[in-house]
């Protein structure tokens, strides 16, 4: 099959970027589209041309670097699934497929298709851990999870920290993000020392990061790879909300 | 009140101050309708609530105070809920500064898109249906004195100025009109006020957007009864 890419290129964070057309010639249906991306870049290289810098590590849908926003949708058509695991069956020979960063004050692009994540990893530096004895190992299973709150957290601990959240939100908003990895700490024992503080400090940090505030279009919900559930904003804000409304525990 | 003041100056604080807001706006639709519904119990019944509402908390209170307190309420609700919205706004404009070339609105539903113009016609029309039956203003015929049960009030006759306003065929047509973005802003105002007030639990969490499409075309389908009564002849002025 035969495509024709219209791909975002910017030299620098400063730079003004700019669309390019390419085509990928003779590529077949059962390739990744990181993988068709691969090709065009040896042709580039071949031409001595600059390739296309795109973000990518594990290509299996863990690590949650490789995104980017095709045709209009972060990851690509498909549901369930990184960039990385978008293949071209989703695509006609012929189709036209536009490629562009995930855009957001948030995420300055670096280079191309490349954007510096960094602010979602100060959202998780401003409360997303718990506070651990070091030492000899604790017995396994020593402090009882119920088994709902386990699978709910699991759930939310589901979120590879992708972006595309932030990608998909017409207000480029952070709140899915925030949302899982609240909510995968609030449900869990471990994380019960540090609730109040965690969600006052993570939403203090998405409030100083530009990103933007949530309408509830669900578009979060539906680019998520992991397919996290906009359930979670709701815990988030009702985690917010408790620690505002009641008094600081007394011990 | 630091704690407040921090909270409104997050995203997820000002939501909840349109959350709260929103849902005191949403108690007086209800609260009006339901009073403006015994139009259809004549002119004796409609007049007796309007006076009444004058006299709401006789003898504890003095005449209309508790009107212009609920009055009061309403006004600081919709100015806070606008104030919030044009805020955040602000935000979530500087949030994303370079637009995506190829747009695709994942999982919006017309209610979601339409919430903020939707909002301002909203703030219009209701400007513009204070300006037609309470301050009477844009009406053509209306009457600033009401005779109840033999006695003379200095309140406005509000059975005849609403049948008289609704026999106009365009003014009742733009007031039926009003409400699609009434219930469409309802519809999704009322689910994202769960969301925002943290309101979910796996067990009801299906039942909030039937619960709040129920809300809305409730409260819009029974505004628009009243219109529809007038120029049906349903209801008429003696």
């Amino acid at each position: 099959m035969n495509l024709i890419l219209h791909v975002w290129r910017q030299a620098s964070p400063t730079a003004r970027g700019r669309f390019e057309t390419y085509t990928a010639n003779d590529v077949n249906e059962e390739m990744s589209f990181l993988e068709m991306l691969d090709v065009v870049n040896e042709q580039l290289i071949a031409n001595n041309q600059e390739p296309i810098a795109f973000e990518h590590d594990c290509r299996e849908g863990i690590c949650g670097s490789c995104g980017v926003v095709v045709n209009g949708e972060p990851h690509g058509p498909h549901r369930g699934g990184a960039t990385c695991q978008l293949h071209l069956r989703h695509f006609k020979s012929g189709d036209e497929i536009w490629i562009e960063p995930f855009r957001a004050k948030a995420f300055p692009v670096l280079k191309d298709l490349i954007v510096d994540r960094g602010a979602l990893d100060r959202i998780i530096q401003a409360g997303g851990y718990v506070s651990v004895r070091t030492g000899s190992a604790p017995d396994a299973n020593a402090v009882l999870v119920p088994k709902q709150y386990a699978e709910q957290a699991m759930n939310a601990a589901e979120c590879i920290g992708c972006g595309a959240c932030v990608a998909a939100c017409p207000n480029a908003a952070a709140m899915l993000f925030t949302a899982a990895k609240v909510s995968h700490l609030a449900l869990l024992p471990q994380g019960q020392p540090e609730r109040t503080q965690r969600v006052e400090g993570m939403v203090a940090r998405v409030n100083a990061e530009a990103f933007g505030h949530c309408t509830n279009h669900g578009a979060c919900e539906a680019a998520c790879p992991k397919g996290i559930s906009v359930d979670f904003i709701a815990r988030l804000n009702r985690e917010l909300l408790k620690a505002a409304v009641l008094p600081p525990q007394e011990p | 009140m630091t704690k407040a003041c921090w909270i409104w100056r997050t995203t997820i604080g000002k939501k909840a101050a349109m959350a709260v807001t929103g849902v005191m706006l949403l108690g007086f639709l209800v609260g009006h309708l339901l009073g403006n519904l015994k139009v259809f119990l004549g002119p004796e019944a409609f007049n007796h609530y309007a006076v009444g509402l004058r006299h709401l908390g006789d003898p504890f209170l003095p005449e209309r105070a508790a009107l212009l307190v609920m009055r009061l309420g309403l006004i600081a609700a919709a100015v806070l809920h606008v104030v919030a919205v044009f805020q955040l706004r602000a935000v979530s404009a500087a949030a994303r500064p370079v637009a995506y070339t190829k747009g695709h609105k994942l999982n919006f539903t017309p209610a979601s898109s339409a919430m903020f113009w939707g909002g301002l016609t909203l703030a219009a029309s209701i400007l513009a249906h204070l300006a037609h039956l309470t301050w009477g203003t844009l009406h053509q015929d209306f009457r600033h004195e009401v005779v109840l049960n033999g006695i003379t009030y200095p309140y406005a006759d509000a059975y005849h100025n609403l049948v008289s306003g609704f026999q106009v065929p365009w003014v009742a047509a733009l007031y039926l009109l009003a409400q699609i973005p009434l219930a469409m802003h309802l519809y999704h105002g009322l689910w994202s006020a769960c969301q925002t007030l943290g309101l979910n639990h796996p067990k009801y969490n299906h039942w909030r957007r039937p619960a709040a499409a129920v809300v809305a075309i409730g409260i819009a389908g029974g505004y628009c009864l009243i219109p529809l009564a007038v120029l049906t002849g349903l209801v008429t002025l003696n």
